[in-house]
């Protein structure tokens, strides 16, 4: 990765690494909103164990199609693995947690 | 093309066919829908669509596909002879896989499609794109859930490739009662074709049909067309109309007794001949002779069989002294086996085109047609050899048709009815007679030309097609062994006449030399009186000298003392 904006938060304490990897395309509303939500979800359930990547398309629209990325705003995490894909503003808090698996997925 | 007035700009999509439908090609600039059923080739139409436009019309092209890996169209255009992965390392193509699936995707709250944006804008500026596929579009209803955030973003998607000035095709598959699954035709107003798959007794055809083209005419009829290692042929079929040239110029038939029953020249350019007869009558052969003799002129001949393969032709015409095979090692004949049963009437139509166009000969054998007539409806048999022989003919081509006539049917029926567009109909017919069957050659007709009356026999040896000498009897013609009892009368009466003639002449030789014998007995008599005569007048004067004298001479003159001769 050579151009994305990198946030890494807190220290690392030897437990699980979580990257985090956010495709935007420009500043849009819905693109901030999706930051500043997703930033306050790790912050309260990943302290310290999380690095979130900011890929602008517009910038690179050519690192789009590395995560198949179609819809804007998507949160990829990239680690652990599996790869899991979030996309929308990420409003609804818990489901990006179910997405994350950081909640147990309610089989409905 | 005649000039026409052009409302709307086109692309040429330089598919065989589909630009002449169209008027030029596609609405250029705009967006295509292309809808069928699963495998009715909508794929590959826009991928041929991509493929002519780099290497005929150098414009580059984008295919985003939404179902199959880029491998996977690499993959396909190699089936159709182009490599596809030279076009992208030049930088002239740009295929992106677009991969959704719906269970690795969470969504929460708003969104939009502005990644897909960004890679097909991304891709179009990568190779200065003018031509895009969306393959299929709608797998992204298949993977994403908000419907009406979809129909937004697929509306602002056509509008964006028309700000973009590129020429697209989405590909949409069909549901029942619907154009496509999730009404794409909604949003594409432009041009709309649906492509078809319809199986008759068994055998299935493609057919393609424009179902709206805003702004310009076209072709609104089912057109057959054809999916092969060449891509897609689209057959215009009714836009032939009767307006084909005649031209004046004549080509051997191949048999010298068929050319000088037409008049001394044989066929026309351009016309359509059929040659019909039993089984066994020798169809295939006087075919085989007009190629070899075409071929033999510097011409091409494409012969079309539909019984046998080329190797079984080459074969059996070698046992009448011809040599096929010279002919296909010079390029000059070129020998298509097809089973009738392979594929459907309109396939077929179609495939000869191509291969017609390909080959482009002077002449071209059916044979036999008659093998079509199990597949389908005599009705449509005689319309789509009406199309081909139009078709021919419009490109002064020769063809020479063969049909095998059921035995015991009236040798002038057809059941396809196709004896009104035949310009030369030629006959072989078997007749029964005195226990053997013999052939015999007629025409029955021949439009534009003198040609014989005459039922012509003929037979076959291995130095080709021999016409013995024509016998006439008393009630006709005679064939066969009533020929050959015919000629040993004749020998025998030619024997009798000699016989006579000599005779006559020993006779009269006879009398003559009779003759010639009295008048040389009658001469020795007369000049025995005029020897008298003269001694008579000489003995007067002797006497008169001395008697004694005159005694003693003449039996001298005589030892036998007779008298009788000077």
């Amino acid at each position: 990765m050579t151009n994305p904006t990198s946030i890494r938060a807190a220290t690392d304490d030897g437990s699980e690494q979580w990257l985090l990897r956010l495709y935007v395309a420009g500043q849009t509303p819905r693109c901030l909103q999706a930051f500043a939500n997703l930033k306050k979800i790790c912050e309260e359930n990943l302290t310290g164990k999380y690095e979130i990547e900011i890929v602008d398309l517009l910038k690179n629209p050519q690192l789009a199609s590395g995560d198949q990325i179609l819809a804007i705003p998507t949160l990829v995490r990239k680690l652990p693995e599996p790869v899991r894909k979030i996309i929308g503003n990420l409003s609804n808090a818990e489901r990006v947690l179910v997405g994350l698996d950081l909640r147990p997925r309610v089989t409905p | 093309m005649t000039a026409v007035r052009r409302s709307l700009p086109k692309c040429p999509t330089g598919i065989k066919g589909l630009d002449e439908i169209t008027g030029g090609g596609l609405p250029s600039g705009r967006t295509t829908l292309v809808c069928g059923a699963a495998g009715c080739g909508k794929t590959l139409l826009g991928l041929e669509f991509l493929i002519r436009g780099i290497a005929d019309f150098g414009e580059p092209g984008v295919c985003v596909t939404f179902e199959e890996t880029a491998e996977d169209i690499v993959t396909n255009g190699a089936t159709m002879g182009f490599d596809l992965a030279q076009f992208m390392s030049a930088g002239k193509l740009a295929i992106d896989h677009v991969f959704i699936e719906r269970s690795q995707i969470e969504e929460t709250g708003e969104y939009d499609l502005e990644g897909l944006f960004v890679r097909l804008g991304h891709a179009i500026d990568s190779v200065g794109a003018k031509r895009v596929v969306l393959d299929t579009i709608e797998a992204l209803f298949a993977g994403l859930s908000d419907d009406a955030m979809l129909r937004a973003e697929l509306r602002r998607l056509l509008r964006w490739l028309k700000q973009k000035g590129v020429t697209s095709i989405l590909t949409g598959e069909r549901a029942d009662g619907r154009l496509t699954r999730h009404g794409l035709e909604e949003y594409v107003s432009d041009c709309v074709i649906l492509l078809d798959h319809k199986a008759e007794q068994s055998i299935s055809t493609r057919r393609l049909r424009i179902v709206k083209y805003r702004g310009s005419q076209h072709g609104t009829n089912d057109y057959p067309f054809l999916i092969d290692d060449q891509g897609l042929s689209v057959l215009p079929i009714t836009s032939i109309q009767l307006a084909y040239p005649a031209p004046r110029e004549r080509v051997s038939t191949g048999v010298e007794a068929l050319d000088s029953m037409l008049g001394g020249n044989g066929y026309f350019r351009g016309s359509t001949v059929l040659i019909s007869g039993s089984a066994g009558a020798g169809k295939t052969t006087f075919a085989s002779f007009f190629c070899d003799r075409f071929c033999r002129a510097g011409g091409r001949a494409l012969f079309f069989t539909f019984e046998e393969s080329p190797d079984q032709i080459e074969r059996n015409m070698s046992s009448v002294g011809l040599d096929l095979k010279q002919w296909r090692e010079k390029g000059l004949l070129c020998i298509d086996a097809t089973r009738p049963t392979m594929t459907g009437l309109e396939s077929h139509l179609v495939r000869i085109h191509r291969i017609v166009v390909q080959f482009d000969p002077g002449a071209v054998v059916l044979d036999p047609l008659s093998s079509f007539v199990d597949t389908a409806q005599p009705f449509e048999v005689a319309s789509m050899i009406a199309r081909l022989t139009d078709y021919l003919k419009q490109r002064g081509i020769v063809t020479v048709m063969t049909r095998q006539i059921a035995a015991g049917t009236p040798a002038e029926g057809t059941e396809a009815n196709i004896s009104s567009i035949v310009d030369t109909w030629v006959l072989l017919r078997d007749s029964e007679s005195e226990g053997e069957r013999n052939r015999g050659l007629y025409v029955l007709k021949s439009r534009g030309m003198r040609h014989s009356n005459q039922v012509q026999e003929f037979v076959f040896t291995d130095q080709g097609i021999n016409v013995p000498t024509r016998a006439q009897g008393s009630s006709g013609g005679l064939v066969g062994a009533v020929r050959l009892a015919q000629e040993q009368v004749e020998r025998r009466a030619n024997e009798a006449r000699r016989l006579t003639i000599e005779r006559k002449e020993r006779e009269i030789a006879r009398k003559r030399r009779m003759i010639e014998r009295q008048m040389a007995e009658l001469r020795a008599d007369l000049e025995e009186d005029e020897v008298a005569l003269r001694q008579l007048h000489a003995g007067e004067s002797i006497a008169s000298l001395s008697e004694s004298e005159e005694t003693f001479r003449l039996a001298s003159a005589d030892p036998n003392g007779t008298g009788v001769t000077e």
